[in-house]
């Protein structure tokens, strides 16, 4: 910055063409002076504003006709501010969205079925991908290369496709059941789908290769010799492994994890391909009561109250972390 | 030696793989099979393909997808390209940690809270300035910016974090302005980062369903609409076929990316060693 405004400092002169008066000189400078003080904002205010309007305000607009009462029309909700009676407005501010949400079991059960199908989800994917990824962080350069690819490859595919690819396989007559009944391991097919077990093999199918990932770049930066080390002293490869390589890949498991756990919490095309009618998670209970029900205010209202109870704590933690590991 | 990894660690990555990629071999193998029923091979068959090209249904929103993708991709790069740069060559303007948070909280917000947010919005300015009369095209690429441009942000702001200023200090000495600077000097060394961040939104965009679905109005089905409703109904063989050319294409691209980008790392090494030199 300092460079920049000299610079320019010392090129000022040669702006002024030679003859025009000194007062108009003087006042081209101050604009000069004016223009480069608040031009950065010429970058700046594209992207913000952009942001503030398509971002930020769309929630204000939520949260208002989160208060609102649904009723059946364009739009399918009451204003908040009726029309001006006698000098004073008339505010109808309903909190009956909000009471419903913790009346009726439906929304509780379901926010509480997503946290923990996301949990366990991430936590599957953690245990077959930290494996995966040691293991591609220990292959040859070449080889790492290679295995790089290969994990990254799916995820350039279309997320649905791939749904869609898994449930021809595990469905009734799909090829796992075939293969297995051919094999004489069962007698009748498998019931895989519309269960919850098929939201979480749909859940660590399509997020596997975002734990894998931040793992190996953790993993593969990882000095070995610290483990080597460990060996030398005496200690058992389990022991190296829970004393050294673990702590040390903790910022890559906790990114992975963060991968997995967001998208999954919000889910809503697993588990209304793959998932059987009891799989209520949120995103599915959202998308009923906006297509099916048209309740936009208790629509909202979820929105919001999901926002307030995962996705703040998430932006919080997710902020703190990274604040430790820049220090 | 304790360099060897142990063979039951090696097998876990084996499986790993084979379970992201078999589902999509059999989808492969399945799209050229003659019979539409999964369980009776009806012998090999291009007729699906065939098919999927007299879909009109599929060839329009496939088509729309690709417009809505390519102009989402291109206006997400250049408002997060900004932003990265706000970013980082500006440590303290008024806003900063409210841009800082607006361009990353769409990352961490579920596409479904951002899709009724959205429709809620658009709703709502359609009431006020009659604008946008329409939900569609015009709806769909704003809703993909918002939520794309952050990933440009990150990929722009990493590269430009560790790009050498004093480069571009000394084309301002040499006279240059700040902008003729930056494109010459700047503009070139965080290109690859712009390319990715094109390509991630584009990907992004080409396969969101949820949040298009929301600020989509009726008649403008993007192609993973037409895909989710087609699969919601059961089996349907020229989904397999059309799955088949996405994992196909991709593949390739994924390939000679891999390939132009050691090649790109290996001159840059090599340049490296001869500018020390």
């Amino acid at each position: 910055m300092q460079a920049e405004e000299l610079n320019i400092d010392l090129r000022a002169p040669e702006l002024t063409p030679r003859g025009v008066p000194a007062a108009a000189a003087a006042w081209r400078r101050r604009v000069d002076a004016v223009f480069r003080r608040y031009r950065h904002w010429l970058i700046i205010l594209p992207p913000f504003l952009f942001l503030t309007v398509f971002f930020v305000i769309p929630f204000l607009f939520a949260f208002k006709i989160s208060f609102a009462d649904s009723t059946i029309g364009i739009p399918p909700y009451t204003p908040l501010f009726g029309p001006i009676q006698d000098n004073h407005i008339n505010i109808s501010i309903s909190t009956d969205n909000y009471d419903y949400l913790f009346t009726d079991d439906l929304y509780i059960l379901s926010y509480l079925y997503s946290v923990r199908t996301a949990f366990f989800a991430t936590l599957i994917c953690l245990l077959v991908g930290y494996p995966m990824a040691y293991a591609m962080s220990r292959a040859s350069k070449t080889t790492q290369n290679l295995l790089l690819l290969i994990i990254i490859l799916p995820f350039w595919t279309s997320f649905l496709l791939r749904v869609y690819a898994l449930e021809t396989i595990v469905r009734e007559n799909g090829l796992l059941n075939e293969t297995l009944l051919w094999l004489g391991v069962i007698d009748h097919p498998l019931r895989i789908m519309r269960t919850t077990g098929a939201v979480y093999l749909g859940i660590v199918y399509s997020y596997l290769p975002f734990m894998v990932l931040p793992l190996y770049a953790t993993l593969e930066k990882l000095d070995h010799s610290l483990v080597e080390a460990s060996a030398d002293l005496g200690q058992p490869p389990w022991r190296a492994f829970i004393d050294v390589t673990l702590p040390l890949s903790l910022p890559g498991v906790i990114a992975g994890s963060m991968l997995v756990f967001i998208p999954a919490i919000g889910e809503y095309v697993i588990p209304s391909l793959m998932g059987g009618p009891n799989s209520l998670m949120i995103g599915r209970v959202l998308w009923d009561e906006f297509f099916s029900n048209h309740d936009w205010p208790v629509a909202s209202a979820v929105a919001i109250a999901f926002v307030v109870l995962l996705v703040g704590p998430i932006a919080i933690y997710q902020h703190y972390t990274v604040k430790q590991l820049e220090a | 030696m304790t360099n060897r990894t142990s063979p039951l660690i090696v097998t876990i990555l084996c499986f790993g793989i084979a379970f992201l990629y078999v589902p999509m071999l059999v989808l492969i193998g399945y799209s050229f099979n003659g019979s539409a029923l999964v369980q009776v091979w009806g012998g090999f068959s291009t007729k699906w393909y065939v098919e999927l090209f007299h879909n009109d249904q599929i060839l329009d929103a496939a088509l729309l997808s690709l417009e809505i993708a390519m102009t989402a991709s291109t206006g997400a790069m250049i408002l997060g390209t900004l932003a990265g740069i706000a970013l980082v060559r500006f440590p303290t303007f008024r806003g900063r940690l409210m841009l800082t948070g607006m361009v990353n909280a769409p990352l961490i917000m579920p596409e479904i809270i951002t899709g009724i947010t959205l429709v809620l919005l658009f709703m709502s300015m359609t009431e006020m300035f009659s604008w946008p009369s329409t939900r569609g095209f015009t709806t769909i690429v704003i809703a993909h910016i918002a939520f794309c441009m952050g990933y440009v942000t990150i990929t722009v702001q990493s590269r430009l974090q560790t790009a050498d200023k004093t480069l571009e200090e000394a084309a301002m000495d040499l006279g240059s302005g700040p902008v003729r600077a930056f494109c010459d000097v700047t503009l070139p060394i965080i290109a690859p980062s712009l390319v990715s961040g094109w390509l991630l939104s584009f990907t992004l965009s080409l396969d969101d369903l949820v949040i298009s679905s929301f600020v989509a109005g009726p008649g403008s089905s993007t192609l993973p609409m037409v895909i989710y409703s087609k699969v919601k109904l059961g089996v349907s063989p020229d989904v397999n076929a059309l799955a088949s050319l996405v994992i196909g294409i991709v593949g390739v691209g994924v390939v000679i990316a891999g390939t132009v980008m050691r090649r790109a790392e290996r001159q840059r090494a090599i340049d490296l060693q001869m500018a020390a030199r």
